[in-house]
């Protein structure tokens, strides 16, 4: 392996000594390279594990814990914050569900309220729904996929850091009295200059900002882990069906984020250098905002969503202990889904007035939408009836799903009818169909999911008969606090008022949301709890506890730093399941450095080694440079212009080399 | 623990690549898209805001000089010759062919972005004229920060590539993929250069 062809060099005598010089340099590393200690049958079990401990594990103390670029920590804090989030957001919840518990109530005023709604919305979409489904993805899809690490883990560290940041900043705001109160959509002219004076607005804008580069951030490396860097053998065909989704929620990622960076961007120019994109006095278009919103937001309920149809498939097909019948009419569905998702935005705007075929074509395409995911539904029923079904909580979670998801998704074909929607348009009915398609949708798989992976995350079991209860508390206080919303919506109470007066029939079905509410978030905290306590007192849980396929199973529980202590090699659809008692690997892996293979993108045969960089505190700085100038151009323009230098020479450092000498093998230091 | 059963040993792998094999030949492809589609919406815009007026430039306002743009058009297509030659010679593994035509390319950057500093100044609006104007310079604006962040970047690499870490075949595929990416800067402009300099004109 020659790095430099010999004849580039002319005859120069200048150049002749140069190439001698490298000609030489070229021979010795070959020979220092054949030194170099790597994974085989005559390096495995404990001596090999050992080195590779060595080899992955972060520098110890405060700076390797914030300089780690290991996926499985990434994961973990992604998952962590994400949750943190959920819970303020939840928090809004039921302060709302308080001031809405009776009519005429003075608990809360509007103006709070309006922070509230917009607190929540901003906070379970931005900072709960899509960085857990990214932070689950970044946790195990290395380990499904039989690899080391992800690809670009430094800038997967970048990307959280980049998360949390936006949340705090957004928090802080809400702390400091400066919340955003235009709804977790900000529409102009309400969030614009003129209606919205102060900074609240802008603080909503630059957490879109944050959030926008974390989430591509992330998918950017989610797609390339997952096209280069899967085991060998594990073809494009065989990919487990989480990686499907995961993959097609990326691509959705990189297409629809852009959009939501562009309003948002234009509505900051506007409010702060007095641009006139959404000024419809100089000519500008405040439904400009809403088309290029929706292009976003209508996507992003389906990377909410299509995550979470990922983690039914893993369930059902462990617990039915079959492969998930029709894989291929799955991953079609996903992928048809995920094209579209695009296709659907302008039912968000019914209500804006629209030219006729406008209408029509959206209703066919919102109505559409539903055919491949009925097809997803009822290729898991089918496998649920030709398996052998274990009610263990995650399959009651993926059952719950199935039920729920079923009457929110009816309610979504209804309200894809424009006459009806025209009469349903921000009313309660509204409310009670997004939440039954994205609580259903997401939360209950998730809460299955949590259950299905907390033994691989943590290597203990989460209690089963507490876990059974709190599914019951979930899948009961969920009903209960969103179904009576479908009636007062047609009842005609309209969503994002602080309160509602007497004598319209409305008591009762609030009432029983509030109860419900506060049930579910019981059930929340039981299985909060419930996880505390498993992670000290849980049932040790063994490599494989529920004798599942894929290859996430195939190491210890938790995994070791470097994941797996030689690559795997795929041969069926269902690894684990089809491997006689051993394991088929490949070696050749080094084991001093740390390493891994990548594969060919649709046949995954091997095609290089790629060095893995190492832990680094670059990633972290570039996200405080970057965090800093966002938060300053709330203020200045020129923010803009002065913060180029120091994120230039951030990411400069994240790039350039520690030391600038050739090693007999590529390291990235 | 499942016991393994060895099969391949890829100790010989390679650990460079050029074009798809690459990783971070995926990545820059994916930031491309993101920043394409970026670009793209930016164009949706443009006429969406166009679609409601009577005219193009608004009644009352000159379109763009078209001068400086042009000639940054030119500068900026005839700059594909160097870099399609600093791509050959990365392939080919000619340090010293990339180190000379590394610092050609920095200096047509270099020479572009002064052009572009003339370009703001032939608009005939301001962004806060009218919504026109805003869509105007948010083209010209957004295209001058991908010039800003490439060219950026070439400094960077550039400095790399005249340490001895120029040999490691790595830094070869990073040079061969910031040229593909020098491409797309320059393809992306063709566009923008139509909309703000000549669809006014139409």
């Amino acid at each position: 392996m020659t790095d430099v062809r010999a004849d580039a060099f002319d005859a120069a005598p200048a150049r002749q000594s140069e190439r001698e010089r490298v000609e030489a340099e070229n021979r010795q590393l070959a020979e220092e390279r054949k030194k170099i200690a790597r994974d085989g049958p005559k390096l495995k079990g404990e001596k090999l594990a050992a080195r590779l401990d060595l080899a992955w594990r972060r520098p110890r103390g405060i700076i390797g814990w914030l300089a780690t670029v290991d996926h499985k920590e990434i994961g973990r804090r992604y998952i962590i914050t994400a949750l943190g989030f959920f819970v303020l957001g939840g928090i809004m919840a039921l302060l709302m569900r308080l001031q809405l518990a009776q009519p005429d109530s003075n608990l809360i005023g509007a103006e709070r309220y309006n922070q509230l709604f917009t607190m929540h919305g901003s906070t379970m979409m931005f900072l709960f729904a899509v960085p857990v489904m990214e932070g689950v993805a970044v946790y195990i899809i290395p380990l499904m996929l039989g690899t080391r690490s992800t690809a670009f883990p430094r800038l997967n560290a970048f990307s959280y850091y980049m998360y949390l940041f936006g949340g705090l900043m957004l928090w802080g705001a809400f702390v400091l009295n400066i919340a955003p109160d235009v709804g977790w959509f900000a529409y102009t002219p309400l969030s614009g200059p003129q209606f919205s004076p102060g900074k609240r607005a802008d603080v909503w804008a630059q957490m879109i900002t944050f959030t926008e580069v974390a989430a591509l951030a992330a998918a950017v490396v989610l797609t390339s882990t997952i096209l280069k860097c899967r085991a060998p053998g594990m073809t494009l065909a065989r990919m487990p069906l989480f990686a499907w989704a995961m993959l097609v929620v990326a691509v959705m990622i990189i297409f629809s984020m852009p959009s939501v960076a562009l309003c948002s961007g234009m509505l900051i120019s506007d409010r702060l250098v007095g641009t006139n994109f959404y000024n419809a006095a100089e000519h500008g278009d405040a439904l400009l905002w809403q088309h290029l919103f929706w292009f976003f937001g209508h996507p992003e309920v389906y990377i909410i969503f299509l995550p979470a149809t990922g983690f039914v498939s893993v369930m059902v097909e462990t617990f039915c202990r079959r492969p998930v019948f029709g894989h291929a009419v799955v991953v079609l569905a996903l992928i048809s889904t995920g094209i579209l998702a695009f296709g659907l935005w302008v039912h968000h705007m019914f209500a804006t007035g629209l030219p006729r075929v406008g209408y029509s074509f959206y209703t066919a395409a919102s109505m559409s939408v539903s055919i491949p995911t009925g097809l997803q539904i009822f290729c898991w029923l089918a496998t649920i009836w030709d398996g052998r079904p274990r009610f263990q909580v995650p399959m009651l979670y993926v059952v719950g799903f199935i039920v729920t998801f079923v009457i929110g998704g009816l309610t979504g074909v209804m309200v894809a009818a424009v006459p009806l929607d025209l009469q349903l348009h921000d009313t309660y009915f509204v409310v009670a169909h997004f939440h039954y398609v994205l609580i259903s949708g997401a939360v209950f798989p998730l809460l299955g999911i949590f259950t299905y992976w907390f033994p691989k995350i943590t290597g203990r079991m989460m209690n089963e008969t507490v876990g059974k209860i709190s599914f019951w508390l979930v899948f009961v206080g969920f009903h209960l606090t969103f179904f009576p919303m479908h009636l007062s919506g047609l009842l005609g109470m309209p969503r994002r008022v602080y309160t509602y007066p007497a004598g319209l029939g409305l008591e009762v079905p609030n009432l029983l949301s509030t109860l419900g509410a506060f049930i579910l978030a019981a059930a929340v905290v039981l299985f909060v709890v419930n996880g505390l306590i498993s992670l000290y007192r849980g049932v040790i849980a063994g490599p494989n506890p529920w004798g599942a396929a894929s290859l996430e199973w195939a190491t210890s529980s938790p995994p070791p730093v470097y994941n797996f202590e030689h690559i795997p090699v795929v041969e069926s659809d269902t690894p684990l399941w089809d491997v006689e008692g051993e394991l088929p690997v490949v070696t050749g892996l080094r084991v001093d450095e740390k390493e891994i293979l990548l594969t060919t993108v649709v046949a995954a045969a091997p095609d290089l080694r790629e060095p893995v960089p190492a832990a680094s505190l670059w990633p972290l700085i570039g996200a405080m440079a970057v965090g800093i100038v966002f938060v300053a151009s709330i203020f200045s323009p020129w923010a803009l212009v002065f913060g180029l230098v120091p994120c230039g020479i951030a990411f400069a450092a994240w790039f350039w080399p520690k030391e600038l000498k050739r090693n007999p093998e590529p390291v990235i230091s | 623990m499942i016991l393994p059963r060895f099969t391949d040993d890829l100790a010989d792998l390679p650990t460079h690549k050029f074009g798809p094999s690459s990783l971070t030949w995926w990545g820059i492809i994916a930031f491309m898209v993101i920043e394409g589609g970026f670009f793209m919406l930016t164009f949706a815009a443009y006429f969406f805001l166009m679609g409601h007026e009577q005219g193009w430039p608004p009644e009352g306002r000159q379109a763009p000089d078209v001068l400086a743009g042009t000639l940054f058009t030119i500068v900026i297509i005839l700059s594909e010759i160097p870099n399609t030659m600093i791509k050959k010679a990365a392939r080919a593994g000619d340090i010293p062919a990339i180190r000379r035509l590394i610092l050609v390319m920095t200096a047509v950057g270099a020479i572009l972005l002064v052009i572009r500093g003339f370009e703001f100044n032939s608009l005939n609006c301001r962004w806060t004229d009218d919504a026109y104007g805003s869509i105007i310079w948010a083209l010209l604006l957004l295209h001058t920060t991908h010039l800003i962040t490439d060219w950026g970047d070439t400094v960077v690499l550039g400095a790399l590539i005249y340490t001895p870490v120029a040999y490691e075949g790595r830094r070869q595929v990073d040079v061969d993929e910031n040229s593909l990416y020098w491409r797309y800067v320059w393809l992306l402009w063709l566009p923008i250069y139509l909309m703000i300099y000549w669809v006014p004109r139409l």
